[in-house]
């Protein structure tokens, strides 16, 4: 699935690096505990998260995630903006739980790591 | 190549700040992106680890062809008991380390994982020093070599 794909199908707002948007994703990873987003091998997934902080931004960075899906409705802060646009991550908030959104793109062929 | 960086204990806002920087320069040395990866993982483990429980501490890197060798010591509360600290799942961190997404008690063990060598010293009250080396090309059998870097006492020897 393309990332505008991935955002239509959770009802996500992009908020940035739009240019990112035709890039394919096949894995994605679903957690609020970085020290555990940190063990991922895979490269190129979306990580689905609650959590909406700079360690969110500096994880991803560490881990070569292109785009993260921020769920249940919080809010990206400037500094997670600018840090994202910096590493060239795709920023989406979605209103919807880390479970649904986990379960409708699995549901879409978005395959799990584990 | 050698630099140091300071860490400022409790400051989120800065965490990874250091690994970040480590990141490009790994990048500009055209560092095997496998190797890169899982000493910027590492590093930035150490660096939340400094955030989460010292006051403050100094990152030393030091590169040359053959090895990535960073050294993490903080002035902090120490570890008591390392083999317990090493245990995944054993956590001693604040609710605030906990909403910034760390606190699980992977800190350490995910630092190993991501090292070819690692050696830990604490002193409690005092504070805790760790090091990890990375070969710029992996060797399973160059991995088992620990380096005495003659910095004693080092209470405990990880691979």
């Amino acid at each position: 699935m393309t990332i505008k794909e991935i955002s239509d199908t959770i009802d996500g707002k992009v908020i940035c690096c739009e240019e990112n948007l035709s890039a394919r994703v096949e894995y994605a990873f679903a957690s609020d505990l970085m020290s555990d987003v940190l063990t991922v091998e895979k490269e190129n997934i979306v990580l689905i998260t609650g959590l909406a902080n700079l360690q969110t931004i500096r994880t991803s960075e560490m881990s070569e995630i292109g785009c993260i899906i921020i769920a249940r409705g919080k809010k990206t802060g400037e500094e997670m903006i600018s840090l994202a646009k910096e590493n060239s991550m795709t920023l989406i908030e979605c209103p919807h739980s880390m479970f649904y959104i986990s379960g409708k793109l699995y549901k879409a062929g978005i395959k799990p790591i584990y | 190549m050698q630099f140091s960086h300071k860490i400022a204990g409790g400051d989120f806002s800065k965490a990874g700040n250091v690994a970040s920087a480590v990141k490009k320069v790994l990048r500009q040395m055209n560092i095997d992106h496998s190797v890169s990866k899982r000493v910027v993982i590492a590093l930035y483990e150490g660096e939340v680890n400094v955030v989460a429980h010292a006051y403050s501490g100094v990152i030393d890197v030091d590169i040359d062809e053959t090895r990535i060798k960073i050294t993490i010591s903080d002035k902090g509360p120490g570890i008591a008991d390392i083999d317990q600290a090493m245990e995944e799942g054993y956590s001693t961190a604040s609710p605030k380390v906990r909403e910034n997404g760390f606190g699980a008690g992977m800190g350490l063990s995910n630092m190993r994982k991501n090292s070819d060598a690692m050696r830990i010293s604490s002193v409690p009250g005092e504070g805790t020093i760790v090091e990890i080396t990375n070969y710029t090309k992996p060797d399973p059998e160059k991995n088992m070599i620990i380096e005495d870097l003659g910095r004693e006492p080092f209470v405990k020897e990880l691979r």
